[in-house]
C-alpha cells in the first residue's frame, strides 16, 4: 500500500448511490425505450454503469492490492 | 405423472446427487470448522460468483419481488437500486474482512468483533443477532418451496400435506451435514443455469402473448407505474424508496450467510472481482420484477384454475401462476425446479452460517472454551440440523405472515451489527461497551418503530418540526445506534474505563 494517490478512485463508488437513490431524478414515464418507461430502463441501465465503475476502481487499485493477492 | 412433475423430480434428484457428492469435491478434512463451514477458504472467482449469487438472490426474492410489483407497482422495483448500491459497499468492506479473517482464522464476523474489541459479550451479541435474523430468512425460503410444490400439486391432504416439504428439507439437511458449505456451492452452479434459462426464456415468450413491453406497461395504471409527487411538507414515498434500497443493502452485507459466502473465497481479489461482476444478477432480478406486471396484465389472479393458489399464498402465487399460464408443462417443471433449488441453496448457506456462529461465539466462547478443532466441526454440524428443524417447525406451525414480520424485523436487527463490524474494520476508536449500548439502543428503537407500524411495514414516518420524513426504520435505528456509540465512547474514555487489547494485532495468529 504505497501512496494515498491510489485511494482517489474509490470516490467513483459514490456515483451509483447518487444516481439511483435520488428518486425525483427518474420518477417519470417519458422518455420510453422499447416500451419501457423511463423509471424502469433508467434503473436497469445503472446495472452496467455500476459494473463499469466498480471495474475501473478494481483495475486502478490492483497495483496497491497485488501484494495481498500474492500473499495468499 | 405430469410432464411438469417429471422434469421437476428429475432435476431435484440430480441436485440431491450433487449435494451428497460435494463432500468429496476439492477434498479437505471436513472435521475442521474452516473446511466444513467455509469450504476451506478455497473457492475461486467462478465458484464464489455462483455461491454468492445463489446466496444473495434467493428463491424468496424471486417470488416476493415480482409479488410486490404485482401488488404495489413501482415500490417493488426498489430491489434494483438495492442490489446496485450493495456492491460498492461490498467492494469497500469485504476484502478487508476477508484478509483479517484469513490471517487470524476467524470463521464468523462475531469472531472478528470479539477479538478486535476484546469483548466476548459484543461477539455474543453479534452472533445472537445473526442467528435471530437468519432463522425467519430460512423459513421464508421454505415458503418459496411450499408455493411451487403446491403449484405442482405435490402433496396429499391431511397429515401428509406437508410430507414433500419435509422430505426435501431432510435431504437438504443430510447433505449439508456431510458436505458443509461445499454442498450449496456446487448446487448453486446448477441453480443458476436453471434460473438464467428460465428468466431469459420467459422474458422473450411471455411478452409476446401480451402485446410486447409497450403493451404490458401501457395497461398498468399510471398510479402503479411511477410514484405520486410527495405531499407538502413531506419527502413522501421518495425517501421511503431510497432508504429502503440503501438500508436493505447495508443489512444484507451484515447477514451471516453473506459473510460466510465471502469468507469462503480464496483471496481478497476474488471478493473484489465478485463485487464487480455480481450485479449481472441484479439485471436478471430487475427483469424478474417485471414478471409482476405481466401477471397483472394477464389477470392471472382472476383465472379459475389459480383461485386456490392465490387464496392460499396471495400475491406470492403471481409468478408460478404466470409461468403455468403461458409456458408448456415441461418448462414449468424446469422453472419450478429452478425456484425450489433456489430455495435450497440459500437455506443451506444460512444454516451453515448460523451453525458457525453458534459454534464459535456461543459454544466455544461461553460453554466449552477448551473444545478441540474436531469438536468445533462436530458441534457445527449438529447445530446446522437444529437450525433447519427450527425453521421447518416454524413454517409448518406458524402462519406465513409471522415469518414475513420476523423477516422484516430481522433486517432492522441485523443492521445494528454494522457499527461493530464495519467501523471495526477501519478503526478501534469506538469503545467496546459503547458498541454494546449502541446495539441495545438500535435494537430497541428499531423494534419500537416496527411495533408502531404494527409490524406490517418498515417505512417509519419521522416528523421533525412539522415536516415528515418517511424512511426505512432500520436506517433510523442505525442512526440512533451510531449516536449512542459516539456519546458513550466519549463518556467511557473520560471515565478511563478500559478499552481492552486489539486481538487482531497479536503476533501469534490463532491458525486457520
Amino acid at each position: 500500500m504505497s501512496a494515498s494517490a491510489s485511494r482517489w478512485p474509490y470516490l467513483l463508488l459514490v456515483i451509483p448511490f447518487l444516481g439511483t437513490l435520488y428518486v425525483p431524478l427518474y420518477d417519470h414515464v417519458q422518455p420510453t425505450i422499447l416500451g419501457f418507461p423511463f423509471f424502469y430502463w433508467y434503473q436497469l441501465a445503472w446495472v452496467p454503469v455500476s459494473v463499469l465503475l466498480t471495474g475501473i476502481v478494481y483495475r486502478l487499485g490492483r497495483g496497491a492490492d497485488s501484494a495481498d493477492e500474492a500473499g495468499s | 405423472m405430469s410432464a411438469a412433475l417429471g422434469v421437476f423430480l428429475a432435476l431435484f434428484v440430480l441436485v440431491t446427487g450433487l449435494g451428497f457428492w460435494a463432500s468429496r469435491w476439492r477434498p479437505g478434512d471436513l472435521n475442521l470448522l474452516s473446511e466444513w463451514g467455509l469450504g476451506g477458504r478455497r473457492f475461486g472467482s467462478f465458484v464464489t460468483w455462483f455461491l454468492l449469487g445463489g446466496d444473495l438472490y434467493t428463491a424468496y426474492t424471486f417470488i416476493a419481488v415480482p409479488a410486490l410489483v404485482f401488488g404495489q407497482g413501482a415500490l417493488g422495483f426498489f430491489a434494483l437500486p438495492y442490489t446496485i448500491v450493495m456492491y460498492p459497499v461490498m467492494f469497500m468492506i469485504m476484502p478487508r474482512l476477508w484478509t483479517i479473517a484469513r490471517d487470524r482464522g476467524y470463521v464468523t464476523a462475531a469472531d472478528f468483533v470479539e477479538h478486535k474489541f476484546d469483548c466476548r459479550m459484543l461477539g455474543l451479541l453479534v452472533a445472537i443477532t445473526g442467528i435471530l435474523a437468519t432463522m425467519p430468512y430460512i423459513a421464508l425460503q421454505l415458503v418459496g418451496l411450499q408455493v411451487v410444490l403446491a403449484a405442482l400439486h405435490i402433496g396429499g391432504s391431511g397429515t401428509w400435506a406437508d410430507a414433500p416439504l419435509v422430505i426435501a428439507f431432510v435431504i437438504l439437511a443430510a447433505y449439508t451435514y456431510t458436505g458443509g458449505l461445499r454442498a450449496p456451492a456446487l448446487i448453486a452452479i446448477v441453480k443458476d443455469l436453471l434460473i438464467y434459462t428460465t428468466v431469459l426464456t420467459a422474458i422473450i415468450v411471455i411478452p409476446a402473448h401480451l402485446g410486447g413491453w409497450a403493451g404490458i406497461f401501457g395497461r398498468i395504471p399510471a398510479a402503479k407505474l411511477t410514484f405520486p409527487a410527495p405531499p407538502p411538507h413531506s419527502t413522501g414515498i421518495y425517501s421511503g424508496y431510497a432508504t429502503l434500497a440503501l438500508g436493505s443493502a447495508l443489512a444484507l452485507m451484515m447477514y451471516p450467510h453473506t459473510i460466510t459466502g465471502v469468507l469462503g473465497a480464496k483471496s481478497a481479489g476474488v471478493v473484489q472481482r465478485n463485487a464487480v461482476f455480481l450485479p449481472a444478477y441484479s439485471f436478471i432480478l430487475g427483469l424478474l420484477a417485471l414478471f409482476g406486471y405481466m401477471a397483472y396484465v394477464a389477470h392471472v389472479n382472476t383465472l379459475p384454475q389459480f383461485q386456490a393458489g392465490f387464496k392460499a399464498y396471495g400475491p406470492s402465487y403471481a409468478v408460478p401462476a404466470l409461468l403455468m399460464r403461458f409456458l408448456p408443462p415441461w418448462f414449468v417443471g424446469f422453472a419450478f425446479a429452478a425456484i425450489a433449488i433456489g430455495a435450497l441453496v440459500p437455506a443451506a448457506i444460512m444454516s451453515v452460517a448460523a451453525a458457525n456462529l453458534f459454534t464459535r461465539n456461543i459454544y466455544k466462547a461461553f460453554l466449552n472454551p477448551g473444545v478441540s478443532e474436531r469438536g468445533e466441526a462436530r458441534t457445527a454440524k449438529i447445530a446446522s440440523l437444529f437450525v433447519k428443524v427450527g425453521a421447518l417447525a416454524f413454517v409448518l406451525g406458524v402462519p406465513e405472515k409471522y415469518a414475513i414480520m420476523l423477516q422484516l424485523l430481522g433486517g432492522i436487527w441485523i443492521i445494528q451489527t454494522f457499527p461493530a463490524i464495519v467501523i471495526g474494520l477501519y478503526t478501534r476508536w469506538p469503545h467496546r461497551y459503547a458498541l454494546v449500548l449502541g446495539w441495545l439502543a438500535g435494537m430497541a428503537a428499531g423494534t419500537g418503530m416496527a411495533a408502531s407500524l404494527s409490524f406490517k411495514g418498515v417505512i417509519y414516518p419521522l416528523v421533525i418540526a412539522g415536516h415528515t420524513f418517511p424512511a426505512y426504520a432500520a436506517l433510523y435505528a442505525l442512526v440512533v445506534n451510531l449516536a449512542v456509540v459516539m456519546v458513550a465512547t466519549w463518556v467511557f474514555n473520560v471515565l478511563h474505563i478500559g478499552a481492552g487489547q486489539d486481538g487482531t494485532l497479536e503476533a501469534q495468529p490463532r491458525g486457520a
